[in-house]
């Protein structure tokens, strides 16, 4: 009856009491049963008290599913959507120190970060620093690129996700 | 909105909850708590180790279906609730525990939280694994609404326990307390209605079931749903078994009964499962100690699994039909989709099946008992003690023993530490069971090693007059590990041997309890007869063969039909 289950990355979206202690508890939910955290974004909502996680997981679809059941049984987590990936923007920003030894090197990563409309925003001498938003495969594209001249520190966000059209992940007031 | 310090506001608030006992310790950070305890009604159980007070706590709400409240001061006393606290957890049993905690704030900076000052724990971050809500508690006007809610998740839904952290500074803080009635959580739903759909779905397979069996979990006790799982399985002809947390759900003497399923199940409940071609599998979240081998477990058979925690729905077992309900109205509106369809049968091969294999059981039972066996003690014991009456456990061969050969008809009547496995759980467990069913016998079947972990508690069952019968199948072992050494390790023995020491009997009279060591059955009985009427707790010692197995068993990792019956 089982099949062999296909691993793969799947973004959830949870709104959560905004107030201390809550995203210990997710995390060491995740932690306790095993489940791994590719990456997660936090931040308010439009509403006050409330927070906005967005997780990115790898698993089938079993874990996945166990993931949702076990985040929604947390009392601070008020609502758990799994995004439909075919019908989703994602974002994420990163900010990628090149190292930049001559002008040469200053004026090829300038052109690569125009390509990638992304933005310098920081010079010295022997460095530039670039921010980058997209897709999460767009900044590895990007970091690739990067890596001949020397990257010397990357912060990346990880993903933040919004399902397309009218529909919203929201808590009635 | 009344004007008064957090301490009074807690004790108001547990008041109208109706708590009527704590059980607990006194401490530093919780100084302005006890000062206000003494004008209350509550009655406070001192005990003499946290864990201890946690696990009455758990007792207590287990023989009575209501919660149950421990207390204890910041650092070291919380951290001695963790075990109990993990335990109650495990086994969904609704745990109110009450810290002290170091200030929030302080003039000086000292003595405050995040300071490591004197006696501070993280207790938030130790228990949120094990609590189904933790909560420190901000602003002393908090207390009532927090209180309000801790006892409302706590008995709702999958019961667990919940934990207050409340620091000194705002136990003595005055401030304007609100006590509502109202409660509103926006992420917890309490009450979950089976889809119709799916019962109807479960009905269809029932009816065509030629060999139904009832796995009944702890979630049928929890819910009191006893009589609807008995008018449904008589209905279906169902053989019940049960998990070592379900049992007593079904009276374990009707003909339908084959005790319990699992590493140390009846024989008769391990083959009829394998053989049932459709499983009602109901509140369990089948352990691996009651399934063995997951993808061995009821391969062929159709499975229906009703839960009300969603998430133990697939978590193990893959099933057919998952209900997310409550045990009671599921079983009720299972047995409603089905009583105008199905007439109840007088015989069929599958009961003639299920007598036939008790019979055998039966057959063995009654031979070559007369020494000190721990089936026939246990046998007398049962025949001894009235059909109400509570018996604990603690963990090891002494509570394996104890599912298979003492009978329990009633839920609630058998309390035992089923997902954790804490040695010394069942002696303050009884304790907590006799405050809360203070006319019942309660009766803790104990091993030697186990008792040892948790017998200081013999000084609060004699100063708090809680008199509770505890019979230690002494083999000066701790006997289940042994036993595994000796089947899986070519009986090499390692740090197992217990001596013959402490003597047992000196050990409950140095407390001002009573002890009896005995040497035969008759002896047995008679120290049994004098415990059911004494006024303080009795010890008996009962030696017995450390050589003594448990069986049937099935090997860890091993499938159910990999059962060695001995």
């Amino acid at each position: 009856m089982i099949a062999m289950m296909k691993e793969q990355t799947h973004i959830i979206a949870a709104i959560v009491e905004h107030k201390p202690g809550v995203l210990y508890k997710v995390s060491n939910m995740f932690r306790r049963r095993g489940f791994n955290i590719e990456s997660i974004s936090v931040g308010p909502t439009e509403q006050r008290d409330l927070a906005r996680m967005t997780i990115t997981v790898n698993g089938d679809q079993k874990i996945i599913e166990q993931v949702i059941k076990q985040l929604s049984k947390l009392i601070d987590v008020i609502k758990v959507s799994k995004l439909d990936p075919d019908n989703i923007v994602t974002r994420e920003m990163a900010l990628v120190k090149v190292h930049t030894s001559d002008a040469r090197a200053k004026s090829d990563v300038i052109n690569y970060a125009n390509i990638f409309r992304a933005r310098v925003v920081d010079v010295s001498p022997e460095s530039l620093m670039v921010e980058i938003t997209g897709d999460p495969d767009k900044i590895d594209a990007f970091i690739n690129l990067m890596k001949p001249f020397g990257v010397k520190e990357v912060a990346r966000t990880g993903i933040t996700a919004l399902s397309r059209g009218a529909k919203s992940v929201k808590i009635e007031e | 909105m009344v004007k008064m310090p957090g301490a009074k506001a807690l004790m108001e608030a547990l008041e109208r909850q109706n708590v009527k006992e704590i059980f607990g310790i006194c401490g530093g950070a919780i100084l302005p708590v006890y000062d206000a305890l003494l004008d209350s009604k509550i009655r406070h159980i001192l005990m003499r180790h946290e864990q201890c007070a946690a696990h009455a706590a758990d007792g207590y709400a287990r023989a009575s279906g209501r919660p149950g409240v421990c207390m204890a001061t910041s650092g070291p006393g919380a951290t001695n609730l963790v075990t109990g606290i993990a335990n109650a957890y495990m086994d969904s049993s609704p745990v109110i525990a009450i810290t002290g905690q170091v200030n929030t704030f302080s003039a000086n900076f000292s003595y405050m939280i995040g300071k490591d000052a004197f006696q501070e724990a993280d207790i938030i971050g130790i228990t949120t694994p094990i609590t189904k809500y933790n909560y420190q508690v901000k602003e002393a006007s908090e207390i009532p609404k927090m209180v309000k809610l801790a006892f409302y998740v706590a008995t709702t839904g999958r019961p667990g326990p919940v934990l207050i952290d409340l620091p000194k500074n705002l136990q003595t803080q005055n401030d304007e307390m609100e006590f509502t009635e109202e409660i509103q959580i926006r992420g917890y739903k309490s009450t979950i209605e089976p889809h119709p759909i799916q019962v109807k779905r479960a009905a269809e397979f029932l009816l065509k079931a030629e060999r139904p069996m009832v796995l009944a979990g702890g979630g049928v006790i929890i819910s009191n749903a006893s009589p609807e799982l008995l008018t449904l399985a008589e209905l279906l002809m169902a053989p019940v078994a049960t998990t070592l947390m379900g049992k007593g759900c079904f009276p374990e003497n009707h003909p339908l009964s084959v005790g319990n399923v699992g590493m140390h199940g009846t024989s008769e409940a391990n083959k009829l499962i394998l053989a049932a071609d459709v499983v009602l599998a109901v509140g369990t979240r089948f352990s691996d100690r009651t399934t063995g081998k997951l993808d061995e477990f009821c391969h062929d058979a159709k499975i229906i699994h009703i839960d009300i925690d969603s998430a133990e729905i697939g978590k193990n077992v893959e099933v057919d039909i998952p209900i997310v309900g409550d045990a009671k109205g599921t079983l009720k509106a299972i047995h409603q989709s089905l009583v105008h369809r199905l007439k109840k049968k007088e015989s069929c091969p599958w009961f003639d099946r299920v007598q036939e294999l008790k019979g055998q059981l039966q057959d063995k039972a009654d031979t070559s008992e007369g020494s000190l066996k721990p089936r026939s003690l246990l046998t007398e014991l049962r025949k001894m003690l009235p059909e109400d009456a509570i018996v604990t456990t603690e963990v090891g061969q002494n509570q394996m023993w104890a599912a298979l050969h003492f009978k329990a008809y009633k839920p609630r009547t058998f309390i035992s530490s089923g997902g954790l496995g804490t040695m010394g759980f069942g002696f303050p467990a009884a304790l907590g069971a006799k405050v809360a069913c203070p006319d019942k016998q309660v009766v803790d079947i104990a091993g030697d090693g186990s008792f040892i972990m948790t017998e200081q508690d013999l000084a609060s069952s004699v100063m708090e007059k809680i008199p509770v019968t505890v019979i230690v199948l002494n083999n000066s072992m701790l006997g289940m590990v042994a036993q595994w050494q000796r089947l899986f390790y070519n009986r090499r023995y390692s740090a197992v041997n217990l001596g013959n020491i402490p003597d047992f009997v000196k050990l409950a009279e140095a407390y001002g309890a009573q002890g009896f060591s005995v040497g035969s059955l008759s002896e047995f009985k008679e120290a049994v007869k004098k415990a059911m009427k004494s006024e303080v707790t009795t010890v008996v010692d009962v030696p017995i063969s450390s050589e003594e197995d448990v069986f049937p068993m099935i090997p860890a990792g091993s499938g159910l039909q990999g059962m060695i019956e001995g």
